[in-house]
């Protein structure tokens, strides 16, 4: 769809198009969504506008501009060592998210045993809950063993959902691989070692992929878990977010905007890496595979 | 040269060595997700004072906790409706190829990446009497002074409307192209109308995709935290449950309450995902013989 | 690593999937060069088999011995044998090249062999234009070509067949058969082929093995199954079209008289029988002539065109639909007489664990 001839070939095709242009009911669908959508635009334009504003009280754009409410964000919020900390949770959750998902998607795709549907259903449940129904049980865990409001706290919590997560992408993705391909390898002369690293690693790799970013934009984005776990010191963008709009006041409303243009971007540079990889259906039809 | 019988009874009902790299994913949740929810069932049912069902009684007798149930649900329930009830129109006019599907698909997934703490404070913006949404009204004279649409039921509203949508819009669109177009010609040929096509065929086949999307939408809105907390107004008419448990963990360290509450919260939703997939199960959930 | 043998023996191999049994109690030796079809309907435990002699199923009971070595217990990638899959099974992301390289890059043989034996098979199967390209680009029956050349570019022991055939189009399957029954006699290969089409497994094998519900029915040459086989299903099988019940009138030695719907036939009996037990008459649509004094009485209902001759449907008075070939078409509606030869009518007991 991407490539510039076919697109103009379904642009001749005329009848998807005119079928959209001719019903009266096809004008009330575009309007829904182009609401939508500038509804959408205020909503991230005038975060970005006051971001950059000078002084602005009832009218329509601010009196000037400057970008001064960047710096004063960076300094006041200390944003460096937060933008640090997410990088490091995020990815070290993605990492181990990752390790431990496959493995226990792979048998869960090519094996049946009893009590198979069970797990599935185990993993489930933690996607299906909402994160603050666990998240208060688990804090309370974490801090009675010491792991809360630290590092690892952060990421245990955020493992919680990611590694079901992992196990409902990469499930569906292993059971389409024939698995008389690793049979032919074993015929081949292949012990369980070499077919994991010949045959199914580079046939994983693009499903891994999908899954560690859908794994990071989740992690990044995540608020109840973090907020409920973390300390001074491991703060992600999202909470230092919430804190600072939360002690609204105290600070300047533009400062905060510039940091939640700069989670914006963070968001962004994510989500334009994630659209390399994945269909954006993707990121959303997470439990596509469910145990009937 | 003969094997041990046991290894051999337990491989022949699937059971190997292979099955150790579930170990690590089980592990994890175990530990992770089921000890803490135990621990917290536990917890909830050793308050300081009350006897065992002292939390519980606390919670249900207050009216002030009581009710966040109910505005939970007054929030979640017709968000949730109403993302899956717009999406169907949507996505059923954009199935097929058109020109820019897959930039309106990417620009669907801005806002689920956004997540709730940007969207709310783009909202307070926006949405805010000073705000574009409440100038251009103003302008148009369809109102004199500004509607209050943030600090509300209406703000979480909106933001929940803002984050869900997209996400329920996607999952449909999925499970829609996963029918066969064939089967509406087919039904064409038969003589059904557009409307009858339709009810009669798309429909029924799309409708357990529609519970699932319902179940996963409500689930997003029912966890609903920051945007409440944000543009809703936490003491009064968004004071949702979730706010209810972290105030009674955080604010009044009473660990035996905020645990009881979360139970509350996973029982009430699992309720209402139980009664839809209930529903889903008396449908036909076969294959619809398309892609995906 | 095992190269040749003389004898593969299998004894009482069976094996049981959650209290069913797939297979059970197959028997048999399979000589060195020799090719060997395993044919029977779909579930009857012919891809059971050849999954356990692959050692891709562990047996439940029983055991495999490659002359004096018990075989059941080795890993398959330590078997020595190849395997062609009935969906290809090939490595999606690797060139034809290095798909049939891949074998003989796990047994880390020298580059230059590797490279030698690669270039022989490639060219043994003809596809040396399209060594380089991957599997995704190449039509059903180059990638059949790829998957037979993978398996024996190995010079396996042995080499295993699933229905390599069955996802390719008749005029295809035709090439392909005579192909693979070229490669066995070239290369002096030892093949087990598995199929559900029995005109495939009589063309190509040397003996064949009839499954059913897990058991083997009967194990012979192709001529023996055609001319006598041992039971009805065996007959059905083997192109049966006509099995009649009916009831023994008279016996014998082995000329039996049968009698049932209005007919009353004479043919052969095969097993043991008594006057009054229930039977089964098999015989082939060829052998019904329509044309016969003294023989039923039927109309003609369809008549199917097919080259030199037509296949001709009738239904006598009582309703009984016989199948027949005849060399002039006759026009539908036609009166004629059926008869057949007492030689071409055999009669079996009917069965009694019929379902």
């Amino acid at each position: 769809m991407t490539a510039p001839t076919i697109a103009r070939t379904t642009a001749t095709r005329p009848r998807p198009v005119r079928a959209i242009r001719a019903r009266p009911a096809a004008w009330l669908v575009w309007g829904l969504v182009i609401f939508f959508f500038v509804n959408l635009a205020g909503v991230i334009g005038s975060v970005v506008v006051s971001s950059f504003g000078e002084r602005w009280f009832d009218t329509w754009l601010p009196q000037g501009w400057t970008g001064r409410w960047y710096g004063e964000a960076w300094r006041d919020f200390g944003l460096l060592p937060v933008l640090v900390t997410t990088v490091e949770v995020s990815l070290s959750v993605v990492a181990i998210s990752v390790l431990v998902g496959v493995p226990a998607s792979y048998v869960l795709a090519r094996r049946s045993f009893p009590g198979r549907r069970l797990l599935y259903l185990l993993f489930l449940l933690p996607i299906l809950m909402p994160p603050i129904t666990y998240g208060i049980p688990l804090a309370t865990v974490l801090y009675k063993y010491g792991f809360a409001g630290h590092f690892s706290g952060v990421v245990l919590a955020n493992l919680v959902p990611s590694v079901p997560f992992v196990i409902l992408t990469m499930t569906p993705f292993i059971e389409q691989i024939d698995p008389a391909i690793e049979r032919a390898a074993r015929m081949c002369g292949a012990g369980t070692g070499r077919i994991f690293t010949r045959i199914l690693a580079p046939l994983l790799v693009p499903g891994m992929l999908a899954a560690s970013i859908l794994v990071l934009v989740r992690t990044v984005g995540m608020f109840e878990l973090t907020f409920l776990t973390a300390g001074p010191d491991s703060t992600t963008l999202v909470v230092a977010l919430y804190n600072s709009m939360s002690a609204a006041g105290i600070r300047a409303q533009q400062s905060v905007d510039a940091m939640a243009v700069i989670y914006t971007g963070t968001m962004l540079v994510l989500l334009v890496l994630a659209l390399r990889v994945v269909n954006p259906t993707q990121l959303v039809a997470r439990v596509k595979e469910e145990p009937e | 040269m003969s094997r041990p019988a046991l290894t051999h009874r337990l491989a022949e009902r699937g059971i190997d060595r292979q099955i150790l790299l579930l170990v690590p994913a089980a592990v994890f949740v175990l530990v992770l997700f089921v000890y803490p929810f135990c621990y917290g069932l536990g917890l909830s049912f050793q308050p300081e004072r009350g006897g065992p069902l002292g939390a519980y009684r606390a919670f249900f007798t207050d009216p002030y906790e009581r009710n966040t149930i109910w505005t939970t649900l007054k929030l979640s329930l017709p968000v949730a409706l109403l993302n899956v009830g717009v999406s169907v129109p949507i996505a059923y006019r954009m199935r097929g190829r058109f020109r820019g599907k897959r930039l309106l698909t990417t620009l669907l997934v801005v806002p689920i990446t956004l997540g709730t703490v940007l969207t709310a404070q783009g909202l307070l913006n926006f949405l805010g009497p000073a705000g574009w949404f409440n100038r251009i009204l103003i302008g148009a004279g369809l109102t004199d002074a500004p509607v209050r649409l943030t600090n509300n039921y209406w703000g979480v509203f909106f933001s929940l409307l803002i984050t869900g949508f997209p996400f329920a819009f996607l999952l449909v669109l999925s499970y829609l192209s996963g029918i066969d177009p064939t089967l509406e010609r087919a039904a064409a040929t038969l003589g059904a109308s557009r409307t009858q096509r339709f009810r009669r065929i798309t429909l029924p086949l799309l409708a357990p995709g529609l519970a699932t999307t319902f179940c996963l939408t409500f689930v997003l809105a029912f966890s609903v935290f920051p945007s409440a907390v944000l543009v809703g107004d936490p003491a009064g008419e968004t004071r949702v449950i979730s706010i209810a448990a972290w105030h009674a963990g955080y604010e009044q360290y009473d660990y035996a309450k905020a645990s009881a509450i979360a139970i509350v919260m996973g029982l009430v939703e699992l309720v209402v995902i139980a009664i839809t997939l209930g529903w889903r199960a008396t449908l036909f959930t076969g294959s619809t013989g398309g892609k995906g | 690593m095992t190269t040749g043998f003389t004898d593969l023996r299998l004894e009482g191999v069976t094996r049981r999937f959650a209290g069913h049994d797939a297979l059970t109690g197959l028997t048999m030796t399979i000589r060195r060069g020799e090719f060997i079809a395993l044919l029977g309907p779909s579930g009857c435990g012919k891809s059971t088999a050849l999954n356990c002699l692959a050692g891709l199923l562990p047996l439940t009971d029983g055991s495999i011995w490659q002359d004096e070595t018990r075989l059941d217990t080795v890993p398959p990638e330590k078997r020595g044998f190849g395997m062609v899959f009935q969906s290809y099974a090939l490595f999606p992301h690797l060139s034809v090249r290095r798909n049939i390289a891949f074998g003989l890059q796990m047994r880390r043989l020298p580059r230059a062999e590797i490279r030698r034996r690669t270039d022989e098979a490639i060219r043994l199967v003809r596809l040396e234009e399209h060594a380089a390209k991957l599997p995704g680009q190449l039509s059903g029956g180059q990638q059949q070509r790829v998957a037979i050349a993978r398996a024996v570019v190995l010079e396996p022991a042995l080499v295993l067949m699933d229905e390599p055939l069955s996802n390719l189009d008749a005029k295809l399957r035709l090439e392909m058969r005579t192909e693979i029954r070229r490669l066995h006699q070239s290369l002096g290969l030892t093949t087990v082929y598995v199929t559900h089409d029995q005109e495939e497994a009589l063309s190509l094998a040397d003996r064949l093995v009839v499954l059913r519900a897990g058991r083997v029915q009967q194990i012979g040459t192709p001529e023996e199954l055609h001319t006598t086989p041992a039971n009805r299903h065996v007959a059905d099988f083997m192109g049966f079209r006509n099995l009649l019940p009916m009831r023994v009138a008279e016996l014998a030695g082995d000329k039996a008289v049968v009698e049932g719907d209005g007919m009353r036939l004479h043919g052969t009996a095969v097993g043991a029988l008594r006057p009054g037990d229930p039977v089964v008459a098999a015989a082939r649509p060829e052998s019904l002539r329509l044309d016969a004094a003294g023989g039923v009485p039927a109309t003609v209902e369809v008549v199917e065109y097919q080259g030199r001759e037509a296949a001709v449907e009738v239904v006598t008075a009582q309703g009984v639909r016989l199948h027949a070939r005849a060399g002039q078409r006759p026009a539908v509606g036609e009166p004629v007489t059926v008869g057949v030869d007492p030689a071409d009518l055999l009669v079996f007991p009917a069965d009694e664990d019929e379902p």
